[in-house]
């Protein structure tokens, strides 16, 4: 539900590095969008679509999605499991003292131009 | 065809805007002014809460209200007639949450070198206004027992933000399945250091140490 204002973050910062480097169209922005992140892909893309085509150096360009996994540490074991499949819970020893290693990214990686 | 260029950004969407909101609270650190960002979800008794909470500060700081919703100015109207306190709205024009440039607006139509305390209720909603950080000194959010004991499970964000967790609603307690120690236990999971504060705005039990607590972080902010 919070995807189109972070679609504005996204177009503020993609225009603001286009300028940098003189580049008159984008023609894709790579995102690395964690799995626990809570931003919705699809949401994403199509609030991009709509965004997107209203700027001329982002008319058509497209925004593709890179997910990447969310591992937890327990702080318990000091093993490392798959989040969304356990959650909060080492699958290892039980213990609920973990925290979160990575996957919750909403990262701009690059573009394409 | 030209080869395809590329340009490596590596940049998280937040970066600009945690650095915008770190500058504003420096500049309210400055000013002695202490800014409260209040959450929940929609018809937790936020407005409610606060009216009896302003009721028992007014007297002791000078305070504004900063009401942010999607639409409408009921909630500015209530909180001014309720109890006389300055209270604009901030209309955030369909997104879900206020960013730190949204709150230095807001804050710049308040005269804010004349007071001790702003309160700004954020957009009724657990999810997206935990991602962004609004300014404030503190975060606060009210659960109400009607939403259950298992938010800080299914929210964990949003609990590990929150200085101050206000339990709202603990009059209709027998009538929930709501188990309180365990609403605490979680929130401590996710926030060890949380506050957990029941009430009930509708009847005032409570009220008085959620007032406290506020009372004593504006002296601190002030004094530090």
């Amino acid at each position: 539900m919070h995807e189109l204002g972070i679609v504005f973050y996204i177009i503020r910062d993609v225009k603001k590095a286009a300028q940098e480097h003189g580049v008159e169209h984008v023609n894709a922005v790579v995102m690395n969008i964690g799995e626990v992140s809570t931003v919705v892909p699809e949401y994403l893309t199509d609030c991009w679509r709509w965004a997107a085509d209203k700027e001329d150096v982002l008319r058509g360009c497209e925004l593709k999605c890179n997910i990447l996994p969310a591992v937890t540490t327990c702080n318990a074991c000091g093993k490392e499991y798959p989040t969304v499949q356990h959650g909060i819970r080492c699958p290892y020893c039980g213990s609920e003292d973990t925290v979160l290693k990575c996957g919750n990214e909403v990262e701009i990686k690059e573009l394409e131009v | 065809m030209d080869p395809v260029k590329i340009i490596e950004i590596k940049k998280s969407v937040f970066e600009d805007n945690d650095a915008d909101a770190g500058r504003l609270r420096k500049e309210l650190k400055e000013k002695g002014v202490y800014l409260l960002n209040l959450m929940s979800s929609p018809g937790s008794g936020k407005t409610t809460t606060l009216i009896r909470t302003l009721n028992l500060l007014k007297d002791n700081l000078r305070i504004a209200v900063m009401e942010a919703d999607i639409d409408s100015d009921v909630d500015a109207v209530k909180i001014k007639e309720a109890t006389g306190i300055p209270s604009i709205q901030l209309h955030t024009g369909g997104m879900c949450h206020l960013d730190a440039e949204m709150t230095r607006q807001g804050l710049a139509g308040v005269e804010m070198d004349n007071l001790d305390l702003v309160v700004l209720e954020n957009v009724g909603n657990l999810v997206c206004p935990a991602e962004f950080d609004t300014g404030a000194c503190r975060n606060a959010m009210i659960l109400s027992v009607p939403e259950g004991h298992d938010k800080p499970l299914k929210y964990p964000l949003m609990f590990s933000v929150c200085d101050v967790v206000v339990i709202n609603k603990i009059d209709v307690l027998p009538y929930f399945d709501f188990d309180l120690d365990k609403c605490k236990e979680y929130i401590h999971m996710r926030n060890p250091k949380a506050q957990v504060i029941p009430i009930c705005a509708k009847t005032g039990e409570g009220v008085e140490a959620f007032a406290q607590w506020i009372l004593e972080e504006v002296k601190n902010w002030k004094q530090h």
